[in-house]
């Protein structure tokens, strides 16, 4: 303090707090990219793997790119096209896609972990909210890997409804991949008749289960209600109107020269990649492999009923659009089944382990009364195993590691959720094609970051 | 077509659980029955999961691969144990690239490190993430949600 100059003003510190004068103090390492960063000098065998040569190389990669001339940037995560918050990095070498990589888990909300803490029968709660677009689909999963620890059989009727609930959702979900894919490229006519019709199936869900999404319908031991008096007007309507709708598709989309010309040989995968990568569904099946597990290992009596799989050539854009208009017209060929076929008898299984009393004995018995809450608070027991169940659903496969330890509650739900691997796709489709093309590609794959990151 | 694999894998453990075939191999062979099992004919790689046995059992993961063949219409159930102490095991992905986000997922949430994985980084929780959320000693809730530079003004 002895050398300072008196002429020096004196600062005094006053401590008084003035709304917006305070520097922030921003968290910037939580939201430091760190390992996920996409490194430039990256070489050997993860190079390969974002250059998607690891199987098959669809195009020749020109001589490495000098350094000044690549540029990465970050695609989401809330681009309107990348479907929910999917986050893509891009080496972009001009108007060319080099490498990409995915980076995703901003949806997850550890529903694998809440899984471990619901019982069997809130379960599907749970489940219903992973893929949103098809939450039947990942209901039918889980109770299907609950029945088969129980080793009970559902009766009829509760296989018939699971079947025409499920395939219905399966247009609803393909209406919305066709829309939003429309949307994407710019044809947004396709979007809102694609919403449209979907409406009408969603209408159809809320008066069955009371709720247009997340409906924790079809659960252990059957489903939670019976078909409301009028289905089958409801089913029939729907199916025919979606005939008559998919003419319109057709005449707008399928030779229309703007949208072949964004869509043919754009995102290409060939088998091969799609074996190696564990991709499935309509992207498996574009690429010329007819693989569907409703054929393959039937589930819930789905042998029964006649349909075709319907499958591409180039693995394309146009092709998986084309696949999934197929399969919209196989899914209503089902609907039609198995509203004709609908047996009479109970919606769920008469076992009083799983299912609760019905309605008019809780009124008048003390015992009802007790069992139908002891279902609901603690749940039934199921006998320790483990099992993996898979299910067609409208994105691949959808599989459900159960394992249980003998109490009331499983000791590990795993969810094979097909948007994650068939995620890994995306780096090969995209490998030296245009950025205008990644929206295409994205759409084409149809992930929901909801099963993706769970 | 797996009558080749149990006979050359006839010290590993061949079972069945509700119809589905399963085996236990030894952390060591996992690699070369990976490319034995692709070979014979199990093209896809379905799916890589782990459970944690938390003082129920020893070793206390079990990795767990299901393991596809679109060709014969067979799955096969693989499950191998990785210790705690040395929770290490060989990735699958030279033989199957798609092990890839599988692998890396199961990192994120058991801890379990995939010996050869080409990016083994976190995929769904954040990079500075501490700890393995499926395992079983840690807690639901016991993390504080964060609301980042919200600073207390009083």
């Amino acid at each position: 303090m002895s050398d300072k100059t008196i002429d020096e003003p004196q600062i005094e510190e006053v401590d008084l707090w003035v709304s917006g004068t305070e520097d922030a103090e921003w968290d910037t390492y939580s939201t430091d990219e760190g390992d996920q960063k996409m490194r430039l000098e990256e070489s050997g065998p993860r190079l390969t793997e974002q250059l998607g040569s690891v199987v098959s190389d669809d195009y020749e990669l020109d001589d490495i790119i000098t350094e000044d001339e690549r540029m990465i940037i970050n695609m989401g995560p809330q681009h309107p096209s990348t479907h929910g918050v999917l986050r893509l990095q891009l080496e972009l070498e001009g108007e060319l896609i080099r490498r990409s990589k995915c980076v995703i888990g901003y949806l997850h909300t550890g529903m694998e972990k809440t899984a471990e803490t619901l019982t069997f029968l809130q379960g599907p709660t749970n489940v219903t909210r992973m893929d949103y677009l098809a939450p039947l689909h990942n209901e039918l999963c889980f109770s299907l890997a609950v029945e088969r620890l129980l080793e009970i059989e559902v009766p009829n009727r509760a296989q018939v409804i699971r079947i025409l609930m499920t395939e219905l959702n399966r247009i609803a979900s393909h209406l919305v991949a066709l829309a939003t894919n429309g949307l994407d490229i710019g044809a947004v006519s396709i979007m809102t008749y694609g919403f449209r019709e979907r409406e009408q199936i969603l209408d159809f869900f809320e008066k069955t289960t009371g709720l247009r999404l997340n409906h924790n319908y079809i659960r252990p031991g059957g489903v939670a209600a019976d078909l409301p008096p009028g289905w089958r007007a409801d089913v029939t309507d729907i199916c025919d109107t979606i005939t008559r709708r998919l003419v319109d598709y057709e005449d707008m989309l399928k030779e229309n020269p703007i949208w072949t010309g964004r869509t043919r040989g754009v995102g290409v995968i060939t088998a091969e990649e799609c074996r190696a990568y564990g991709i499935t569904g309509p992207t498996l099946r574009s690429a010329g492999v007819a693989w569907d597990l409703r054929k393959a290992f039937p589930y819930s009596g789905i042998e029964n009923y006649e349909f075709d799989v319907p499958v591409g050539e180039h693995g394309d854009v146009y092709d998986r659009y084309r696949v999934r208009i197929e399969e919209i017209v196989q899914s209503v060929r089902i609907v039609r089944q198995a509203a004709a076929a609908m047996p009479k008898g109970d919606f769920r299984i008469d076992d009083r382990k799983v299912t609760p009393p019905p309605r008019h004995r809780i009124d008048e018995s003390m015992e009802a009364l007790i069992h139908h809450f002891k279902i609901f608070t603690e749940g039934f027991r199921v006998p320790a195993g483990e099992t993996y169940v898979a299910i067609e659903s409208p994105r691949g496969e959808l599989g459900c590691y159960l394992v249980a330890d003998g109490s009331g509650k499983p000791w590990r739900m795993h969810t094979r959720a097909p948007s994650f691997y068939n995620l890994q796709a995306l780096p090969i489709m995209m490998a030296d094609s245009v950025v205008a093309d990644t929206v295409a590609t994205i759409a084409s794959l149809d992930p929901v970051m909801g099963d993706v990151d769970r | 077509m797996s009558k080749e694999l149990r006979e050359r894998y006839s010290d590993a453990e061949w079972g069945d659980s509700h119809g589905q075939e399963v085996v236990r191999l030894g952390r060591g062979q996992l690699l070369e029955f990976g490319q034995a099992a692709h070979e014979a004919g199990f093209e896809v790689l379905a799916d890589v999961t782990a459970v944690d046995w938390f003082r129920h059992r020893q070793p206390r993961f079990d990795l767990v691969i299901n393991l596809l063949s679109m060709e014969h219409r067979r799955r096969l159930r693989v499950l191998v144990g990785v210790p705690e102490e040395d929770p290490v095991v060989a990735s699958l992905v030279p033989v199957w690239p798609g092990a890839n986000f599988g692998e890396r997922e199961v990192y994120d949430m058991f801890g379990i490190t995939f010996d050869g994985h080409p990016d083994l980084t976190r995929i769904l929780m954040p990079d500075d993430w501490d700890g393995f959320p499926l395992r079983k000693d840690f807690e639901v809730g016991s993390v504080p949600v964060q609301f980042k530079a919200a600073h207390q003004v009083s």
